[in-house]
């Protein structure tokens, strides 16, 4: 299984390509849009600012792309972290920004969502699964610990698209899924098994 | 529920691990891959490497190795040592670094913090402090491995880094390191009150109730550790026990079969 790891100058990309290599995957780090077209599976990940992930997305090409890969092509997308981020509607890190609106939503920073804790959310932190049905926490129970590393919560307009929370001070959107379109608030790649076996449920993934 | 972070640190010097007594008197551990696959596969929830002479000797961290080490971690990697330019932080990432640590660059240009924070996010940078208890009470940082007085107040370079972007505090006490005598955990506390930040304390464990004392008495979102790991029978899993033992919330280790 193909999988690209889209590499647009955010994030830690090499923890993301061992991982799918760990689970048998051939991930692919690919540099240029139209190279998504070889791979099967596309995985957005991403550290760094909302403001300057879209401008890059954009600049570069790979914002039009992903729709036309993902909305024409049916092709299962998992964002991680910043990369979920980017799949709202807009995000209000240092500015407004237009997002991809893959899955209805607005990005905020954690304060201003209600969170009085310390920021950024740094750690391991359990989720409780919504229901919403959904292949990607196959094989993974309620109050599993996945890392997360973040300022800033994706507020989903549609709760049925919310696969888990987490708690921090507020509930906060663990995971979320529209259509073939995943994304993780927590860094699959580095929560040990647990985060393997969901990378694994998405590149065994397949749109009904 | 977060939970308490329990993190071994190491410390690499040359071709091996090293572990020293308040910075110095340094004693050969071992090499570094086989330590690095062990605590993956006791699945600890952090791990920090710094590379303790890159930044005497003016040394880059030698990459190639770096990617060794991250290829054998599926658990948060921190990496630091000699990071003095943004272009560093960017080829430690794509070597398999998920966060970066930096301590004596960021004294000498306090704008590396803000351009990494903002170039790569503040949740990839831990800012590493140093400190020394003066006679007259006050904590001051010092750069270099613990070799240069800067003069700053631990306080105040917190506060400062905080303000700059970073998304972590090390904090190490060089008084404590190594001696296995408790962390020093008025300093800790001070830390931990000048920022809104997650602070891990470093430096002085030496049996799990330090560890405790660390959280619920300092307040300390993580616990770093060498000597006690390095040294001992002690190890992180114990560690958590003994910490969920007193109260405080640990990882439980996923237990499903690996896919």
């Amino acid at each position: 299984m193909k999988v690209a790891i889209i590499d647009y100058g955010m994030g830690n990309l090499g923890s993301v390509r061992r991982a799918i290599a760990e689970i048998g995957g051939s991930p692919i780090l690919v540099e240029k849009p139209k190279q998504l077209a070889s791979a099967e599976r596309m995985i957005l990940p991403g550290v760094g600012s909302f403001g300057d992930g879209i401008s890059d997305l954009r600049r570069l090409g790979w914002a039009d792309e992903i729709h036309r890969q993902v909305n024409e092509l049916g092709k299962p997308l998992l964002g991680i972290c910043l990369g979920m981020q980017l799949l709202a509607d807009r995000g209000l890190e240092g500015g407004e920004f237009q997002g991809l609106s893959l899955i209805p939503g607005e990005v905020v920073r954690l304060d201003t969502a209600g969170c009085g804790l310390r920021i950024p959310h740094v750690g391991w932190n359990s989720i409780t699964l919504t229901g919403s049905p959904s292949r990607l926490f196959d094989g993974i129970p309620d109050d599993t610990d996945f890392y997360f590393v973040h300022s800033y919560a994706f507020r989903a307009v549609n709760q049925a698209d919310i696969l888990a929370y987490t708690e921090y001070g507020i509930p906060l959107a663990a995971a979320i899924s529209h259509r073939h379109v995943f994304g993780t608030q927590f860094h699959p790649e580095k929560s040990s098994r647990a985060g393997l076996r969901l990378l694994q449920n998405f590149i065994e993934y397949k749109a009904c | 529920m977060l939970k308490v972070r329990v993190i071994p640190t190491l410390l690499w010097k040359n071709f091996g691990l090293v572990k020293g007594v308040r910075f110095d008197s340094w004693r050969r551990v071992g090499p570094v891959l086989p330590a690095i696959k062990v605590y993956n596969t006791r699945d600890v929830d952090e791990l920090v490497l710094v590379d303790i002479i890159a930044n005497l000797e003016g040394q880059e961290i030698d990459y190639e190795s770096v990617q060794d080490f991250a290829d054998e971690c599926f658990v948060p990697f921190t990496i630091g040592g000699g990071i003095t330019r943004l272009e560093h932080v960017q080829r430690l990432l794509h070597a398999g670094a998920d966060k970066v640590s930096v301590n004596t660059a960021a004294y000498a240009d306090p704008h590396l913090v803000e351009a990494i924070a903002h170039r790569f996010g503040a949740q990839c940078l831990v800012a590493s402090i140093d400190a020394r208890l003066m006679e007259d009470g006050d904590y001051l940082c010092f750069s270099h491995s613990g070799t240069v007085a800067t003069g700053r107040l631990v306080e105040d370079w917190a506060k400062e880094l905080e303000n700059r972007g970073a998304g972590e505090i090390l904090i190490t006490s060089i008084d404590r390191d190594g001696t296995m005598q408790g962390y020093d955990l008025r300093l800790v506390e001070q830390v931990v009150r000048a920022v809104n930040l997650p602070v891990i304390a470093s430096g002085g464990a030496g049996c799990y109730e330090h560890m405790r004392e660390a959280v619920q008495e300092a307040g300390a979102s993580a616990v770093a550790a060498a000597s006690l790991f390095h040294f001992t029978e002690s190890t992180p899993a114990e560690a958590k026990k003994a910490l969920a033992a007193a109260g405080i919330p640990v990882r439980n280790n996923f237990r499903s079969p690996r896919p």
